[in-house]
């Protein structure tokens, strides 16, 4: 006879299997891989957000987006496109009108919160394994119910992203003028993989049409829930690849801004 | 043909332990078989319950190597040639005999629901959709309940106290499916997903999809839009605003 513990999984009237879980698979290799991914992502941004320099290319007016839009008295005037007016404080960021909101937008997002909820909170850790907590009342209460302000935050981040795509547009320069080179493909790529990400979000996705009962009544808004249906299907691929772009995009930024490289021009 | 080792759970709700079973199993087999053959050769009072074969009754479901499946869809190929597979009953409801489980919880739970409520202008024989309206509800309708997502939900899985409060995912994708059907006459469904049905408990880890035998998109095509409509009725600035500039009321509250 096997012996029970007082887990609810295991506990009469429910089948009394000592072990609390009998998956042999590789379930912790998930959850170890987004601490790991998250955790190095989190370190390179906080680093690049409080150091502070190499954010900005003037021959090419390449602005990384980790310091767009850059509204401190500290930013370079020519990579301030919307004015300098925040203080300049080693402890206050440089695009600090952005960056909360842009994290409270990925800290709220579907995808992370299942993210983040299976691997650093362990609730659970993954299918068919025990919850890593004794309680548990999900987003019903303080604080996790201020997950329902996701919306918010899609609002906002959307409007960010339209100054990122502005600064993109703004980046097609040389010193003669027009000019266009690696950075700009960097830029753009990252851009559009940022609209990709926002535009997919489950916000986005109601507001353009899923909170309605009649599609057919409403026929472009139904288009664009089908399209944003479609990025929404791959949300956790689009939620990766933007981390990832991000931080490359800024290391590139910063390489050339440092002198590091030379941006690979095709004109001007 | 090649022998393979089973370890099945038997018991009752008094307690239990694995039995160990050799088996011999064919090619093209699955989980059910080689129970069937269990039954058969080695144990016929085995306790198991099925139906269809054919993955569309819901009603072989089981535990098999810790993972929630439909005995009837889980191929032998699956499984190295040598490993031991561990069957159990689903873990999160009472336990009957051996792999058969009381699941009466979720019908409880789906009796909680109100039923479609037709527009009151029309009359059977007068219903008219769309086929674009309908779509979003279809996809609920391939639910076989088996109710692999229910057993799997850690927030009634690991914390027996919340079958109170928490009706589980195949409660939602019910709602979703009458919260977004073109001819639904209730305006309550989104209230009394958050208020009654605890739509709140889900934090979305979205393993309810993971082992759904139909590929329902649970989570995305049910929860999160159940989510997301309460949160447009109760926390979305520019509704308030719109509410605000042309006076128009919050959804009501659930009808007693």
């Amino acid at each position: 006879m096997t012996t029970t513990d007082d887990t609810a999984v295991s506990s009469p009237p429910r089948a009394a299997i000592a072990a609390r879980n009998l998956r042999i698979d590789n379930w912790r290799r998930g959850p170890i891989l987004t601490v790991l991914g998250i955790t190095a992502w989190v370190a390179y941004a906080t680093f690049r957000v409080f150091y502070q320099g190499d954010y900005w290319v003037a021959d090419y007016h390449y602005l990384t987006p980790f310091y767009s839009p850059c509204v401190s008295e500290g930013c370079v005037p020519e990579s301030a496109h919307f004015g300098r007016f925040l203080p300049d404080h080693p402890l206050l960021p440089y695009a600090a009108l952005s960056l909360p909101f842009l994290l409270a937008f990925r800290l709220t997002c579907y995808y992370y919160r299942k993210a983040y909820y299976r691997s650093f909170w362990l609730s659970p850790p993954a299918c068919a394994v025990p919850d890593g907590h004794a309680k548990y009342t999900g987003e019903t209460r303080f604080p996790l119910i201020g997950q329902n302000l996701h919306r918010y935050f899609f609002y906002l981040a959307f409007a960010i992203s339209l100054v990122n795509t502005w600064d993109a547009v703004l980046a097609f320069h040389s010193p003669d003028g027009f000019g266009f080179g690696l950075g700009n493909v960097v830029l753009v790529a990252n851009v559009v993989l940022l609209w990709c990400y926002t535009l997919g979000c489950h916000s986005c996705r109601h507001v353009m049409g899923g909170r309605l009962k009649h599609f057919s009544k409403h026929p472009v808004r139904y288009r664009l829930w089908t399209i944003s249906s479609a990025l929404n299907g791959r949300h956790m691929m689009w939620a990766w690849i933007t981390l990832a772009s991000l931080a490359l995009t800024d290391a590139y930024v910063m390489a050339v801004a440092a002198g590091w490289i030379d941006d690979l021009r095709f004109i001007g | 043909m090649d022998t393979r080792t089973f370890r099945v759970w038997r018991g009752d709700a008094d307690g239990g332990d694995f039995a160990e079973f050799d088996v011999a199993v064919n090619e093209g087999e699955v989980i059910l078989d080689v129970v069937h053959r269990i039954q058969a050769e080695q144990a016929p009072d085995l306790a198991v319950r099925w139906n269809c074969k054919a993955g569309k009754c819901g009603s072989c479901s089981a535990e098999v190597n810790g993972m929630p499946r439909l005995m009837c869809m889980t191929r032998m190929n699956l499984f190295e040639e040598g490993e031991t597979v561990t069957i159990t009953p689903l873990r999160t409801f009472p336990v009957v005999r051996d792999l058969v489980t009381d699941v009466s919880f979720n019908y409880r739970k789906a009796r909680e629901m109100p039923a479609f409520a037709p527009p009151p202008d029309l009359k059977p024989g007068e219903y008219r959709m769309r086929q674009v309206d309908v779509e979003r509800s279809q996809e609920f309708r391939k639910c076989i309940e088996c109710f692999l997502c229910q057993n799997t939900c850690h927030v009634v899985r690991d914390h027996e106290e919340n079958k109170q409060p928490f009706a589980g995912p195949r409660v939602f994708i019910r709602a979703a499916e009458l919260d977004m059907h073109p001819l639904d006459a209730r305006d309550d469904r989104q209230a009394m997903a958050q208020d009654e049905q605890g739509l709140g408990y889900c934090n979305i880890t979205k393993c309810c999809t993971d082992v759904c035998p139909e590929n329902i998109h649970i989570t995305d095509n049910a929860i999160i839009p159940m989510k997301e409509r309460v949160a447009g009725d109760r926390y979305d600035p520019l509704v308030w605003l719109g509410r605000k500039i042309f006076r128009k009321e919050k959804a009501p509250k659930p009808a007693e």
